[in-house]
């Protein structure tokens, strides 16, 4: 049996899929400082997991910011047209990705297919990103995994500034108000939803669209990015994983599988 | 495989340093120039040599930013902060600059470059239907005449004015003839080569002898396509690039595309071909004809600019062109703006898939524009 691998380094956690044409597993870890090293951890503990060697793979793609590091892949995609790949797979009637990551955040338009028609990425700067979460939550002291049930259902506050160091200032003024953690969390979110829902409307998605990276996991950012494009958003079990799963269905094709 | 005349446009601005030091020895005038704007033959007519002077270029930013604000174009930067800090000889051994009022960045810059050398800013409008367009500009090249003859202490004839433009429109066929190599694919020449031509053409000193290797290229690439032999793989996308001008130094996105696979075929921006594509008409009055030559230029900074919608058109369609990549320098407000109109405009009508870079003379976004490119150049697989 042909097994192929896709490995996803990105800026916050390195993900690795792998896959054989009709199930795949997983594994995500920490990128920590050496991306080089976290690929290659990825691929040893996908491999023990699958029970198999090295023999048995057949291709090893790899993607995400780090793929340029790892020297043991034989390809290599951008997370874009991985992405495309990955969301096609798992929702094949969703005509857009948006993908909120460690470091960047992107809108992807696919054909019926799954092959990329346009797409676009937010500029050099933190807004709209993990990054931007990450530091909101630090300054409110909660882990941005909690952000979501912080905040629940509460009424946003108004936060004005889309740069993480003005928005930081921003939250303390607001801390120092008196406006409740609850409203600013959800302040928060719904400033991120704006900022990549406008970028996303610019491809006219719509109305199918699968939200990935880690950030699709909280709950309230999907709802605020439904109500401000308007558009079905559905976000996978794993939404972290689409990328590296991407990759792996590249390479399973690639290397002739299930041919 | 690279044709070995490029050597010799290797070679071409460093040389013309030494070039223009020499020519001012021997007393010849020199006059500077920004902008495909400026009509340069003028300068030619009144006896003087007509230079580019430097813009493009990350190192003297920083000097400009003393005076400059931050955020602003890094081209007008760098024009401000070469010509100050005298690390552009062309600017340092020219006589007077021929400058225009095209952007507001360079405009307003152009008021505090004054101090350091005397210039003549020509008055272009920023509309392209305003109803005395060819008079307005009429004016405005009798105005240059007036000025450089007397700077310049000469007489513009007619006669030495047409055959000026004789020559150089000789120039611009040549310079087209090869740019249409790359009509084939795959690419005889990288676009990054091409563009050192083309930028190069600003700073040559012996036209006989740039117009002689401009030949000699042609003939090389010619036997290149003959022999199977060229600059990109037969599956690399073809790219043409358009938006800011990128010149000589700020290679980075082109660079990017070429190293990533794709094959830059040509550049439409005025670092391109947008000077070189039309013709002055010889059959006109000389003064005439190139007001109207040198209003036509589809710029940005005219409005409505249709004329670069329907050079693309014409281009993507000769080239065979898979995608192309809209470079907006950052705070280029009017090339950033178009960028949504001509991405509509290529997809409405030629189905072909518009990349727009937002970027700046420094390497600190290369790893994002990769990403973006590399992405691009999937897509078009």
């Amino acid at each position: 049996m042909t097994w192929s691998i896709g490995i996803d380094v990105g800026s916050v956690s390195a993900k690795g899929v792998i896959f054989n044409g009709e199930k795949w597993d997983y594994i995500v870890i920490p990128t920590g400082w050496m991306p080089r090293q976290a690929g290659k951890e990825v691929l040893d503990q996908l491999l023990r997991k699958a029970d198999i060697g090295l023999d048995n793979v057949g291709i090893i793609v790899g993607t995400g910011y780090g793929r340029v590091n790892l020297d043991f892949t034989h390809k290599t995609f951008s997370e874009i047209v991985c992405h495309a790949r990955g969301a096609h797979y798992l929702f094949p009637q969703t005509q857009g990705i948006i993908d909120i990551g460690g470091q960047d955040s992107k809108a992807i338009a696919i054909d019926s297919e799954g092959k990329v028609k346009d797409f676009i990425l937010n500029d050099k700067c933190a807004a709209g990103t993990g990054r931007f979460l990450q530091v909101m939550a630090q300054v409110l002291g909660y882990e941005v995994s909690e952000l979501g049930e912080r905040c629940g259902t509460t009424e946003p506050v108004e936060i004005g500034s889309m740069c993480a160091v003005f928005a930081e200032s921003e939250i303390i003024g607001l801390l120092a108000q008196g406006v409740s953690q609850e409203r600013i969390v959800a302040g928060v979110l719904l400033s991120i939803a704006r900022r990549v829902g406008t970028m996303a409307a610019k491809l006219n998605l719509g109305p199918h669209v699968t939200f990935c990276g880690g950030v699709a996991q909280n709950q309230v950012l999907q709802h605020f990015l439904k109500e401000h494009t308007g558009w079905e958003m559905e976000a996978p079990e794993k939404p972290q994983l689409v990328g590296a799963l991407g990759a792996a269905i590249i390479g399973y094709e690639l290397c002739g599988g299930g041919k | 495989m690279r044709a070995k005349t490029m050597e010799y446009f290797d070679q071409l601005i460093p040389k013309g340093m030494v070039l223009a030091k020499e020519a001012k020895e021997q007393g010849k005038p020199v006059v500077g120039y920004y902008c495909v704007f400026s009509p340069i033959e003028l300068i030619e007519a009144a006896g003087a040599i007509p230079v580019g002077l430097c813009a493009t270029k990350q190192e003297p930013i920083a000097e400009a930013e003393k005076i400059l604000p931050r955020n602003l174009c890094p081209m007008v930067k760098s024009s401000f902060g070469f010509a100050i800090s005298g690390k552009c000889p062309f600017f340092h051994f020219s006589d007077f600059v021929l400058a225009e009022t095209t952007c507001d960045g360079k405009k307003k810059m152009y008021e505090l470059l004054s101090e350091h050398k005397p210039m003549i800013v020509l008055d272009i409008p920023n509309s392209a239907t305003l109803e005395d367009l060819n008079e307005h500009w009429l004016k405005q090249i009798y105005r240059a005449k007036e000025y450089f003859e007397k700077n310049l202490g000469t007489e513009i004839s007619r006669e030495k004015l047409r055959e000026v433009i004789k020559v150089y429109n000789e120039e611009r066929k040549l310079i087209m003839e090869l740019v249409s190599l790359n009509k084939h694919h795959p690419t005889p020449i990288t676009g990054t080569d091409l563009l050192k031509v083309l930028w190069g053409r600003s700073f040559q000193f012996n036209r006989q002898e740039f117009l002689d290797q401009v030949k000699a290229l042609i003939t090389e690439l010619k036997e290149m396509v003959a022999n199977g032999q060229f600059s990109c793989s037969p599956d690399s996308p073809r790219i043409l690039v358009t938006g800011c001008p990128t010149g000589v130094g700020q290679e980075k996105v082109m660079g990017i595309i070429q190293e990533c696979g794709g094959a830059v075929v040509l550049q439409e921006s005025c670092s391109g071909i947008k000077g070189f594509v039309d013709l002055v008409d010889e059959a006109k009055d000389p003064f005439l004809a190139l007001a109207e030559k040198y209003n036509k230029i589809p710029c940005a900074c005219v409005s409505p600019n249709k004329g670069r919608l329907s050079l693309l058109s014409k281009l993507v369609e000769d080239f065979r062109v898979d995608g192309v990549v809209d470079i907006t320098l950052q705070a280029c407000h009017t090339y950033n703006i178009e960028s949504y109109s001509v991405k509509e405009h290529l997809r409405k009508n030629h189905n072909i898939p518009l990349l727009q870079i937002e970027t700046d003379y420094s390497e600190s976004d290369t790893e994002q524009i990769k990403l973006r490119v590399e992405a691009f150049l999937e897509m078009l697989k």
